[in-house]
This record gives structure tokens, C-alpha cells and sequence, in this order.
């Protein structure tokens, strides 16, 4: 495993991409199928350090499935994940997180029976020492607006702090690539310009790169200079959100219903 | 480490500090000031009320400290063992091989160990088993009742003269009788340990695998522990070994178990196959559940009471024992799913509910059910 595999070739993107050395996260010809369903068609993806790219596409076009073979939680029938210059294909979940990969799940995925602060404890012991945990908990709980909950049940946060509290425990971890599934489904309008500020600060000032899986267009061209489409499980066009959004493919595919 | 815990200094208090966190009720000088009322009263038992009553207390807290082995898995990672009486119950027939065939008092040490070691091998190997072949939730509830009942009905079957083991006579539904006493010892040096001497180390194993639980589950493993309880894909997004977490904990309480099932054949001098039995397959799940899951002082303070009524029923002849049990868990279950301590709990912190934004905590719930024998 390494950067020296001969069968890494660079991304056949729409544009120009980095060299190789400067991707935190790639994929080659990844493949899933459950059953006769092709959900990830021969992929290659390539992410640079710190970039902050959406992955669009319409219902069922494999965009889950995508992040879940990113995380481990799905195995891949086929194709190869390089992350960081490691292959890391074979390596199960909790050992990537270990690596830096942070996770961000569709619904709140939270433990809504533990207090606010013993939920940002459980990543941050991780990667933290025993005497430091008051401290960088208040630090994280500041952080993502929430210090005022840190003792409350965390079924009871509102909606939108849920989503807060969990991009802070994937912060927690201090990662290097976060992935996130549709952070801002269901938030009001502020709510969502709260998280859309959040995770530009998360790329520019962390650099920490991200991946995240949207719906709304606005939200998209909000935070992201660059998209990837997926359609089919393959991936349809990328290039800058201007470029994708002209496109006219794009628009029958995916921005059909708002001609 | 004591997020929320009170921190008013002192010695006293950096005593207290390791055994106190969120992950467990009663971090308060009022809880431990309970708890020590409770367990100097369960100490002045023998003194109290005589031999006697140590004979049958001991088996009531060997039967908590079972409790507290299902409790442990259970309420703080999620994993339902209905067969926590397969590993009390082969830890107890390797106590009573070992010492019957060498009773003395290396033999009976040694007996003490093997059985112990026996248990948490057992333990180990079925975890390792299930965890690792993905078998959760209910399924694992199913196979570890099966594990106990397929155990029930081999050793049902060894009635027969070539079921012996050495000295040892397995004896069938008969069971195996005459079990030395506990001894400690090597050589000529050590200690037999008579009947009032028994309870007292049950009530100590129980008192020491309690403190040292408690310091375990708000340690970070216990953190991680209750994460995987309350949502195992999550956790291991953030980077644990839930598999791994699930193996050791299920082996630990194999081990609690198997200590508690030696405890208990070695004051009873005698153990039959009816331990792995259904029915008392399902008493440390009703412990733990009208005690309260999520309590360790609950679940204690369900056995000894619940055992308790059991006897005192039994002894005025009546039948309705497990009648009784059966209705008071139904009963539980529909007022206060989460058991009898969590409830007490919340309504200590309720009337406690003060300015104070870190939140009030409790008194024991021991203090509640620590006069109970």
C-alpha cells in the first residue's frame, strides 16, 4: 500500500486536478452493487487537502452509498480507496476515524440519552488526554454555540443544535477529511446559513477537507466552489458550481424540476 | 474526569473522584454516607440475627453479585444476556470438581481460580463467537438462553456412574453434593472459611466488584461502554472497536458471574443442573430490570430484596413465589420501564433542583433497599 502503486492513475475529471501527492482522498474504479444494482460505478474520485466539495445528484444516484465505502460501513465489490497515499480499501471503520476520517450522518446521529458534554466527550477522548477534557469540551461547545446546553439531555437540543453538536463531535476528532450527509436537511433558513458559515471556517480556517452531500442548490453554491455530480452511480460531470449548474445534462438529470 | 461532579475539595472528595462521573447515580457525600449505612448494616447481620442468617445472606449476595454481572453488560453496554447463569453455573461445577477431588486447602484456592478461569474462558469463547460472527441484539439474548438450557439439559443427563470426574460425581438431576467449604491457602498455611467467615467475603467480593465496576464505567472505557449501548455504528464512526468493546465486556461479566456462581455452590455445599434452568435464567434479568438496568445499587438492592421475599414466601409454604416475581416485574415494566433506582433518582434531582446549574444528585437508592435482610 502506498503512493507508489503502479494502478494509481490521476482523476479523469471534467477540469484540472492537483497532483496526486496533494489528495487527501481518492478512489479508482470503486464498484458496488447490492445484487443486480450497480449503487457505485466505477468511481475515481479525487479530493485535494482542504477542499470543500459538494456531491450532488438525484435521488438514488449512489451518493450515500459513496460515503458509506468512504467510511467503511459498506464494502466495496470492486476498486481501490486511497487515503492520504494509503490504501485503505481493507481497513475497517473505526480504524480510518483513527486515521482522520470524520463522519457526519444524514439524520442527527447523536447518543440523545447522554448530556451534550458526555456526547462531545466520547470522539474527544480519542484524541485527547484525561486532564484535558473539561477544558477542550467548553472549548468545543463554544465553538459550535452550544456551552450554554452542556448539561442538557441531548434528545431535548432543538433540531438544529442537534446538527451543530454532532459536526462538533466530528470536529472532535481534530480530522483531516470530514464527510457529511445532508447537514442542513430540514433547518430553517438562518439555520442554515449558521451551518453553510460553519463548515467554510471548518475548510478555510481548519483545513479540513470535506465532502458533502446536498440537495439545495443554494446551500451548495453557498459553501462550494467545485461540485461532483453522481448519476446512475457514476460520476456524471464535476467542475465549478457555475460550469455544473449552466450545464444542460446537468440541468435534465438533476435540475429538471426547476426549469 | 468526573464531568458534573460536584467538586468540593478535599480528601474525601479525591477518594470519591474515580468513582464518580455522569455514567453513574449517586455521586453525592449523602450516596456514599447511604452506602455505608447499608453495607455496615448487611456486615452486623451474623451479629444481629446469628449463624443463620448469615447462611442464607450469603446466598442472597452471591446472587446480587450475579445481578450486578448482568447489570454491567447489560445496562451500560446494551448487550441482553439471558445466560448469565451458564457461566455462575460452570463456574460452579469446576469449584466443586476441583475441591471435591482435592480439598484441601491448595485444592480449594485453586478450585476458586480454575472455576473463575473457567467461566471467563467460556465467556470469552461465546463472545468471541457472536460478536465476532455479527450476532446482536435479540439474537444475542436467544443464543446465550440456549447456551444455558442446552447446559441444563446436558447436565440433566449425567445421572449415571460414568459421569464422574475423579472424586466428583456430577450426579445428574441430583446434582453434585458435597462441595467443601471456600479455603484460601498453600500448603498447611491459610484459611478454611466457615460459614459466618463466607458471608463475609461474598458481602466484600460484592462491595469491591461494585466500587471497582463503578470506577470502570466512568473511566473512558466505560464511555465508550455506553456509547456502543446507545448507538453502535456511531460509535465506531468515531473511531472504536465496538466489536472488540462488546467481546471484553461480555467476558467480564462471565468472569463476575462465575465468581458469583462459586460463592454460591461453596456455601450451598451442593449444585444441580436447576441453575441453568429457565427459570433462573430470568431472575438477574428481573433484578436488573425492576432494579433498574442502569443501576448497580439498584440491581443489588433488587436481588437481595426480591430474593428475600422469595424466601420468606417459601418458608411460610407458599407457591406464589414466582408468581409474585413474575407480577412485580409486569408491574415495574409498565410504570417505570427504566426500574426502580433511575426513578428514585430523578425524582431525588427533581427535589433537589436547585440554582446551581451543575445538576444535584443522589442519596442511595441502597439507603432504600439496605434493610431489606
Amino acid at each position: 500500500m502506498g503512493t507508489s502503486d503502479p494502478t494509481v492513475r490521476t482523476t479523469p475529471a471534467v477540469d484540472e486536478t492537483g497532483d496526486e501527492s496533494s489528495q487527501i482522498l481518492q478512489t479508482r474504479g470503486l464498484c458496488k452493487a447490492f445484487g443486480g444494482l450497480t449503487a457505485t460505478d466505477d468511481v475515481d474520485f479525487g479530493l485535494e487537502k482542504g477542499e470543500l466539495r459538494c456531491l450532488i445528484g438525484p435521488n438514488g444516484a449512489g451518493k450515500s452509498t459513496f460515503l458509506n465505502l468512504v467510511t467503511g460501513q459498506l464494502e466495496p465489490t470492486a476498486g481501490k480507496i486511497y487515503y492520504d497515499g494509503h490504501d485503505i480499501t481493507e481497513m475497517p471503520s473505526h480504524e480510518r476515524v483513527g486515521r482522520g476520517i470524520s463522519m457526519k450522518f444524514q439524520v442527527p446521529s447523536i447518543y440523545e440519552g447522554l448530556s451534550v458534554a458526555q456526547n462531545v466527550r466520547i470522539p474527544l477522548q480519542q484524541v485527547a488526554d484525561g486532564d484535558e477534557f473539561e477544558s477542550r469540551i467548553r472549548e468545543i461547545l463554544d465553538r459550535f454555540d452550544l456551552l450554554a446546553e452542556r448539561q442538557t439531555v441531548a434528545s431535548a437540543l432543538s433540531h438544529g443544535q442537534q446538527q451543530r453538536l454532532e459536526i462538533g463531535m466530528a470536529m472532535a476528532l481534530e480530522p483531516k477529511l470530514m464527510l457529511l450527509d445532508e447537514p442542513v436537511a430540514g433547518l430553517s433558513v438562518e439555520e442554515t446559513a449558521e451551518i453553510a458559515e460553519l463548515l467554510r471556517e471548518i475548510a478555510e480556517d481548519d483545513g479540513v477537507a470535506l465532502v458533502v452531500i446536498e440537495h439545495d442548490i443554494d446551500f451548495v453554491e453557498s459553501i462550494a466552489d467545485r461540485v461532483t455530480v453522481l448519476d446512475q452511480g457514476s460520476i456524471f460531470r464535476e467542475g465549478s458550481i457555475e460550469a455544473v449548474k449552466a450545464d444542460p445534462e446537468v440541468k435534465r438529470i438533476y435540475l429538471g424540476e426547476e426549469r | 474526569m468526573s464531568l458534573g461532579s460536584d467538586s468540593s475539595g478535599g480528601l474525601l472528595a479525591a477518594v470519591r473522584e474515580p468513582f464518580e462521573g455522569p455514567n453513574t447515580m449517586g455521586n453525592t457525600p449523602a450516596f456514599w454516607l447511604g452506602l455505608t449505612a447499608a453495607v455496615t448494616l448487611l456486615a452486623a447481620m451474623p451479629v444481629l440475627f446469628g449463624y443463620y442468617a448469615a447462611e442464607i445472606g450469603a446466598v442472597f449476595l452471591a446472587y446480587a453479585l450475579l445481578g450486578v454481572s448482568l447489570c454491567f453488560i447489560w445496562g451500560y453496554c446494551g448487550i441482553l444476556s439471558f445466560g448469565q447463569v451458564a457461566f455462575f453455573g460452570v463456574a460452579g461445577y469446576a469449584f466443586g470438581i476441583v475441591a471435591i477431588n482435592v480439598p484441601t486447602l491448595t485444592g480449594l484456592t485453586l478450585g476458586l481460580l480454575a472455576a473463575v478461569a473457567v467461566s471467563t474462558a467460556f465467556a470469552a469463547a461465546l463472545g468471541y463467537f457472536m460478536f465476532y460472527g455479527g450476532v446482536r441484539d435479540v439474537y444475542v439474548t436467544i443464543l446465550t438462553l440456549v447456551v444455558a438450557l442446552v447446559l441444563y439439559t446436558f447436565l440433566g443427563q449425567t445421572a449415571g456412574g460414568e459421569w464422574a470426574i475423579g472424586d466428583a460425581r456430577l450426579g445428574g438431576f441430583n446434582g453434585m453434593s458435597g462441595v467443601p467449604d471456600l479455603g484460601v491457602g498453600i500448603g498447611s498455611v491459610g484459611l478454611e472459611i466457615g460459614i459466618v467467615g463466607h458471608y463475609y467475603v461474598t458481602l466484600g467480593a460484592l462491595v469491591v466488584t461494585y466500587l471497582g465496576l463503578r470506577a470502570l464505567v466512568n473511566s473512558q472505557f466505560g464511555y465508550a461502554m455506553v456509547a456502543t449501548r446507545e448507538d453502535e455504528r456511531r460509535t465506531e464512526m468515531f473511531g472504536y472497536d465496538t466489536t472488540f468493546i462488546k467481546f471484553v465486556v461480555f467476558t467480564i461479566g462471565g468472569a463476575i458471574a462465575g465468581l458469583s456462581g462459586v460463592l454460591f455452590t461453596a456455601q450451598n455445599n451442593y449444585i444441580d443442573p436447576s441453575v441453568f434452568g429457565i427459570t433462573a435464567a430470568a431472575l438477574p434479568v428481573v433484578w436488573a430490570s425492576v432494579g433498574g438496568r442502569t443501576s448497580l445499587i439498584g440491581t443489588i438492592g433488587a436481588a437481595l430484596a426480591i430474593q428475600f421475599v422469595d424466601y420468606q414466601l417459601a418458608l411460610s409454604g407458599s407457591e406464589w413465589a414466582l408468581v409474585l416475581i413474575g407480577s412485580l416485574l409486569v408491574f415495574v415494566i409498565l410504570v417505570m420501564p427504566e426500574g426502580v433506582a433511575p426513578r428514585l433518582h430523578e425524582y431525588v434531582v427533581e427535589y433537589r433542583a436547585s440554582p446551581d446549574p451543575t445538576p444535584a444528585e443522589t442519596p442511595a437508592p441502597g439507603e432504600v433497599h439496605g434493610g431489606d435482610d
